[in-house]
């Protein structure tokens, strides 16, 4: 049986590279990917699972890395925000964000772009219903809201 | 954030799960983890030892048991549920309600399992779940009991499930003929709710229950009984509810006061029913 201990063998995939770590159990996975491993492009809001910052794709699936150990990781495949555009080429939804001014601050922007690259692999022509639907667990403090979701839209028609 | 120390074990059976849990104190299963991993952040539970129901594949499955019964696994996802084709046949309100629970990240990690588990007043399932009058299967280590919805919820986080057990799944009636209603008002969107109410109309009669305006669901009774003579028009479901608000006792706080609450649990129970019937109709 597998017995509880207080830290645990991790073994990921992140960006399509595999990382090997002894971790103790009560990391959390955001703090693991941020400075055990120092891809510090996800960022750490609110810590209290509201604001989004902390979005990576989980098995191709958005989910807030502020509230899962890193333990429960064991095993996953991992994108954050540094795999989107790895040879440095932006995607076209980073493009749009650049040309519809959809970041003032940026400090939400690595979440916004993780939920949003989920939605538009599953839905490449969403509505504008549809972005704001899909953003909703991501806070952007600055209220940027209305240029968000115009880049979105245009990611998903320029994807045409 | 840092949390307080813990153990964690990821066991590959249900049988080893119920044995973790039986067998260390303190010990607390985990779910999505996305009410128990904040909770533990703000050291409000410090369980000793997290056994993670992750590996449990059999406690994903959705379908149907051999009498008919819609059966859904504790660690199903609301997203696996929005999606699942045997919900949206058998009991479509499951996939309807779960689409407004927190936001595309926190559906894709959490589960009907922990959602109930954690009781927490405002829950979106506790009160539908009492309407649709759903069954709790849970495990002991030597011995596997059914709860009624009635008796799943006990208090403020609190439920059947004792120590050293574990819910594994939950039954639902398909609604052949049934329509189910959900109404409420919550704080933004898809936010926590300030008061709720579901329903269901079938032939064997109304089933109400009431969110947010007690520790548990709370069912409207008189209400149910007064719309057993079958008048759904708008007029009858208001006549019928007519004193439900000032039966219940609910709390104030930042969200409204009670007596808001009391108007707002009135107001959802006859959204509720109006929804169900029309969810019968068209049948």
């Amino acid at each position: 049986m597998a017995a509880p201990a207080a830290s645990h063998t991790v073994t990921v995939e992140i960006n399509g590279e595999s990382y090997e770590l002894e971790v103790p159990a009560r990391r959390l996975l955001v703090h693991f990917i941020r400075d055990d491993l120092g891809l510090t492009g996800t960022h750490v809001g609110c810590d209290t699972g509201n604001c989004g910052a902390c979005t990576v794709h989980l098995n191709g699936e958005p989910v807030k890395s502020c509230m899962l150990l890193a333990v429960q990781a064991d095993g996953a495949r991992i994108t954050t925000v540094e795999g989107l555009a790895p040879d440095g080429e932006l995607t076209p939804l980073q493009r749009a964000f650049n040309q519809h001014h959809a970041l003032q601050c940026g400090y939400c922007t690595p979440g916004m772009l993780m939920s949003a690259t989920a939605l538009l692999e599953r839905n490449p022509h969403p509505t504008e219903e549809d972005v704001r639907y899909a953003l909703q667990g991501n806070i952007c403090r600055c209220t940027g809201y209305v240029n968000i979701v115009e880049a979105v839209l245009a990611a998903g028609g320029a994807s045409a | 954030m840092l949390l307080r120390e813990v153990e964690y074990a990821r066991p590959a059976t249900v049988d080893e799960a119920v044995a973790l849990l039986a067998g260390y104190e303190g010990a607390r299963a985990l779910a999505g983890g996305q009410t128990l991993v904040n909770v533990m952040k703000a050291r409000a539970a410090a369980p000793e030892v997290l056994v993670d129901l992750d590996g449990l594949d059999e406690l994903r499955q959705i379908g149907f048991s051999a009498d008919g019964m819609l059966e859904i696994g504790a660690m199903a996802t609301y997203a696996q549920i929005m999606a699942s084709s045997e919900v949206e046949v058998a009991r479509p309100i499951l996939a309807q309600v779960s689409s407004t629970i927190g936001d595309v990240q926190v559906r894709n990690r959490g589960t009907i399992g922990g959602n109930v588990c954690v009781a927490d007043p405002t829950n979106h399932l506790p009160p539908l779940l009492v309407a649709l009058d759903a069954t709790f299967t849970i495990r002991a280590q030597e011995s596997e009991r059914i709860a009624s919805a009635d008796e799943f919820f006990v208090g403020v986080y609190m439920t059947a499930v004792g120590e050293g057990e574990l819910l594994t799944k939950i039954g639902v009636r398909p609604s052949s003929g049934a329509g189910d209603g959900f109404s409420g008002l919550t704080v933004g969107k898809h936010g926590t709710y300030v008061a709720n109410a579901a329903a269901t109309i079938s032939d064997e009669g109304v089933r109400i229950a009431l969110g947010c305006v007690g520790a548990t669901p709370v069912r409207a009774t008189a209400m149910e009984e007064r719309l057993g003579a079958g008048d759904f028009s708008e007029d009858g479901v208001r006549a019928a509810a007519e004193g439900l608000g000032a039966s219940l006792d609910p709390p104030s706080d930042v969200h409204g006061s009670a007596d808001y609450r009391r108007r707002l649990a009135e107001v959802s129970a006859v959204r509720a029913v109006l929804q169900a019937a029309t969810a019968r109709k068209e049948h």
